[in-house]
């Protein structure tokens, strides 16, 4: 097979930011043949530069590659301008090692970590000359795949994707690619055989029916098919030292650093989170395997920073040994600055914040989420205003000069007082960095809520467009005067898009079709976005906005999802939401019994923590006060096995 | 204590931009663990400093960079060694040719390289007409005979001209392949800096670069045309080897 190249080359100098599309990172397997191999081409349905630092795309592709019977290589959605110059001179979409047509793979697997990439997804299908339907595809036409964390609803991509991968990908792709091999291309086998491989779901295993509006019934069709899918969980992440050889790329991507992942899941259950729910549960990596990952991986890379990644990343047991072990390293005597991405809201993070940043204090970002504890108590974000205000004059106090709060409005029973409640929260801030510094500031960002499959929330009524613009407005005359307040937000209008796409079922597939056919493509990006070919879309197969965005569901209806299991029982959904509606919180697990949420005990799996004690500081979102020293119920496995449900 | 070094730009990676390349060698000095300068301030940086940037797209065999070490570093660094070792930690297409030590107090890259050399492909643009080797000589002698080339730029967006006639040191053409005509040329770098695509612009409407390639930067010492890197700060005459001192 030829590479593309020559015929890649010509159109470089005349795109914006050719270096997206020449491969060439450091830590990449090299050009090479895809012959007697299983061979994935993984794809990251948006640019280069938000794509390539992905780290479950890098795991996979490091495990595939280590592989001696596959070859797995990368590509990226071309940006606009490539994108018409591609299509204009005949070049498929391709990959960036070899720059092979996409065609040429086995597999195309996509990574869903946003619904508004799904007309991306579609783009690149067919920009790899591969018919965008599943039921139009043949012997001819590679598998196209999925994985990620929107596939847990993966219904509105159900007539473009072949097979999903629910959950942790680490051990699935070497599964997948053992059918592969056995089955080659003989689509029909292939299909079947993939539908009874765990942790996989295969759309054309199942029928769905509908009176009316509503969904009454997913199927199984296929023998083969499990009832429910399940998802895939990784028992011990000791396990997975992944990525061992980060790509470092040539140009400048997001996160342009070395990612160390130190935990996956989280117990902490704030009732708006997918990524807290369907990660479920806590397996921490060992503090030495850490420390080794962060030196080798510098020494390596050369990156002079270094995130300790995770959910939330102060909760990982000693953290202050693993940060104060980088910092005091000899080898990194150099300057190198630890960043931890999700910091939590109390002062004894921000102490470690401070440990790791001694040069460069700019800017240290919290989450509230809510501006009243009432409102906290609904999402299950259990911090009080005493832990906030402790951060944020440890912030202030120890240096850094902005101080950013993220916030979501929208929320189940919100009403204005708590939508002000987040001028008020930012305002307080603010007054307690002019204590400090004359041009303290405190960024106040807005997002609208969508509510997600697999939560607590998945039963909630999305705040209307008009809805949401009248709070945004609210908030900008409640802090128009205070010049140390600055206010940012989400567009509420992709909120409605994301909304449509969130908690659709299999119909909202002609919708994505459509706008995507009508050039919706980028639509993460606000000079690309357009509500228009939405909500146009929508009327267009006579679909109502309002039913699948702003309608509150029963209890008894049946979810699109509902053929899908992240382990979480519905019980506990059902009565989370409900607690909601009560204002009342549950604690975080690792430290505080068992509530028997489904995702351990189904499973066979246990919280795998390095400590029984809860790190030290601030509320702990128990709502009691679980300062250092205080022994929890909870039994250490250092190692379990299962992975698959029983 | 300051380095120069001299490297490559070539292959895929030319279609890096000049700050790319300025990160790539921010790791690979970290990776082969060089003891850099750090700027004082808020955001300390190494003190690596560029000369000429080069289009995103063009390469070169002869860039340039110097680097400031740490005082705390005792004596010369094995520059042999240190060659291998850098090239190894920096992507393929990016090697180093040549460095030195720098005596003190020599001047920087930006205030003394006076000219480049280029070698580029001139093909007919979508449209237009083959291009042969009289053609583009007639058109060469008659613009360096002319005695001021008008060409357009665009600056701070607006739309001036400049005069690049006198930045034209050498203009030739050297031979025809299958798609074009390659020219070679001494280009001034200062006080207005000409491109290869200054050059085409004045040569007709028609044409477009291909294959750009810087091949050498000049400084000139005591009225003579030398290359920026060479022993103990004195400049010396082309593509000298490593120096272990």
């Amino acid at each position: 097979m030829t590479s593309l190249w020559p015929r890649i080359e010509p159109l470089l100098a005349h795109v914006s930011k050719p270096a997206r599309y020449i491969g060439c990172e450091d830590g990449a397997v090299g050009a090479g043949s895809l012959e007697g191999l299983v061979s994935w081409l993984l794809v990251y349905p948006d640019s280069y530069e938000i794509g390539l630092p992905n780290q479950g795309l890098q795991i996979l592709y490091e495990i595939l590659n280590e592989r001696p019977d596959a070859r797995a290589e990368r590509a990226y959605a071309p940006w606009p301008d490539m994108e018409r110059l591609m299509r204009r001179s005949s070049v498929p979409l391709f990959s960036l090692e070899s720059h092979h047509p996409a065609a040429a793979f086995d597999v195309l697997a996509f990574n869903l970590s946003a619904e508004l990439v799904y007309t991306n997804v579609l783009n690149c299908i067919d920009l790899a000359g591969v018919p965008v339907r599943a039921g139009e595809r043949d012997e001819r036409h590679p598998l196209v795949l999925a994985g990620g964390h929107c596939a847990f609803n993966p219904e509105p991509l159900a007539d473009f994707v072949d097979a999903f991968v629910i959950g942790d990908g680490e051990e699935a792709v070497g599964d997948i690619t053992e059918v592969v091999k056995s089955e080659g291309r003989s689509r029909h086998a292939l299909l079947r055989r993939l539908a009874a491989t765990p942790g996989v779901y295969v759309p054309a295993a199942y029928t769905v029916d509908y009176d009316g509006p509503r969904l009454v019934s997913v199927r199984k069709v296929w023998s083969e098919a499990p009832e429910v899918v399940h998802k895939r969980t990784v028992s011990d992440l000791a396990a997975w030292p992944y990525p061992k050889r980060q790509l470092v790329p040539l140009t400048e991507v997001v996160h342009d650093r070395l990612n160390v992942e130190i935990f996956r899941g989280c117990t902490r259950g704030c009732r708006f989170c997918q990524a807290g729910m369907i990660t479920r549960p806590v397996r921490e990596r060992p503090s030495s395997q850490v420390r080794r990952m962060v030196s080798e991986g510098l020494a390596r890379t050369g990156y002079d920073e270094v995130s300790l990644t995770s959910l939330s990343s102060a909760d990982f047991s000693g953290i202050e040994d693993v940060v104060g072990g980088i910092v005091d390293d000899p080898a990194s005597a150099r300057q190198v600055s630890v960043s931890l991405p999700s910091l939590r809201v109390d002062a004894f993070t921000v102490g470690v914040a401070a440990h790791i940043q001694k040069v460069r204090r700019t800017g240290l970002t919290f989450a509230p989420e809510a501006g009243t504890w009432r409102m906290r108590q609904v999402i299950n974000k259990l911090i009080t205003e005493e832990d906030l205000y402790g951060a944020v004059e440890s912030a202030f106090s120890q240096g850094w000069r902005r101080v950013k709060l993220y916030f979501l409005t929208g929320l189940p029973t919100e009403t204005d007082e708590d939508t002000l409640g987040i001028a008020e929260l930012a305002r307080s801030c603010a007054s307690i960095g002019r204590s400090h510094h004359r041009g303290a500031t405190v960024t106040a960002s807005v997002g609208g809520f969508v509510p997600k499959p697999q939560t607590p929330f998945q039963w909630f009524g999305q705040e209307t467009l008009d809805g949401l613009q009248r709070r945004i407005g609210l908030l900008r005359e409640a802090t128009r005067r205070d010049r140390a307040v600055q206010l940012k937000w989400h567009d509420p209008r992709a909120t409605l898009a994301e909304g449509i796409a969130s908690r659709g079922d299999r119909r909202i597939g002609a919708v994505i079709e459509q706008v995507w056919r009508r050039g919706g493509v980028f639509q993460e990006w606000s000079e690309h976005f357009s509500l228009e070919l939405w909500t146009e879309a929508m009327a267009a197969q006579g679909l109502s906005v309002d039913w699948y965005v702003h309608r509150e569901r029963d209890r008894d209806e049946v979810l699109p999802w509902s053929h899908i299991s992240a382990g979480l029982h519905e019980d506990f959904l059902w009565q989370e939401w409900q607690d909601a509606l009560a204002a009342s919180g549950t604690p975080d697990c690792r430290w505080t019994p068992c509530y028997d949420c489904g995702a351990c005990t189904g499973y066979g799996l246990e919280h795998v923590v390095a400590s029984t004690v809860a790190p030290a500081g601030g509320s702990q979102g128990t709502g009691q006060n679980l300062a250092r020293g205080g022994e929890v119920p909870v039994r250490l496995l250092a190692r379990v096995t299962a992975g698959v449900p029983r | 204590m300051r380095l120069r070094i001299r490297f490559t730009k070539l292959g895929k990676v030319r279609w890096t931009s000049h700050r790319d390349v300025a990160r790539m060698w921010e790791r690979a000095f970290r990776r082969v663990g060089l003891p850099l300068a750090y700027s004082e301030g808020f955001t300390p940086r190494p003190k690596v400093s560029f000369g000429l940037a080069l289009p995103t797209g063009h390469e070169s065999m002869a860039e340039y960079l110097d680097v400031e070490l740490s005082d705390a570093e005792a004596g010369a660094p094995d520059l042999v060694a240190l060659k291998a070792r850098l090239s190894a930690a920096l992507p393929e297409g990016i090697e180093v040719a040549a460095l030195c030590v720098l005596e003190p107090g020599s001047p920087s890259l930006q205030e003394d390289v006076e000219a480049c050399s280029w070698r580029w492909l001139a093909v007919p643009g979508e449209g237009s007409l083959p291009l042969s080797v009289d053609d583009l000589g007639k058109r060469v002698a008659h613009a360096l005979a002319a005695p001021a080339l008008e060409v357009a730029r665009w600056r701070k967006g607006r739309e001036t001209t400049v005069d690049i006639r006198p930045g034209i040191g050498r203009l030739e053409v050297v031979e025809a392949d299958g798609e074009g005509v390659w020219l070679d040329a001494d280009l001034a770098a200062r006080p207005q800096g000409v491109r290869p695509a200054d050059v085409l612009a004045a040569l007709g409407p028609d044409l477009e670069e291909r294959h750009v390639r810087r091949t050498h930067q000049w400084i000139v010492r005591r009225g003579e045309r030398l290359e920026p890197l060479g022993s103990q700060g004195v400049p010396q005459a082309p593509h000298a080897e490593a120096r272990a001192s």
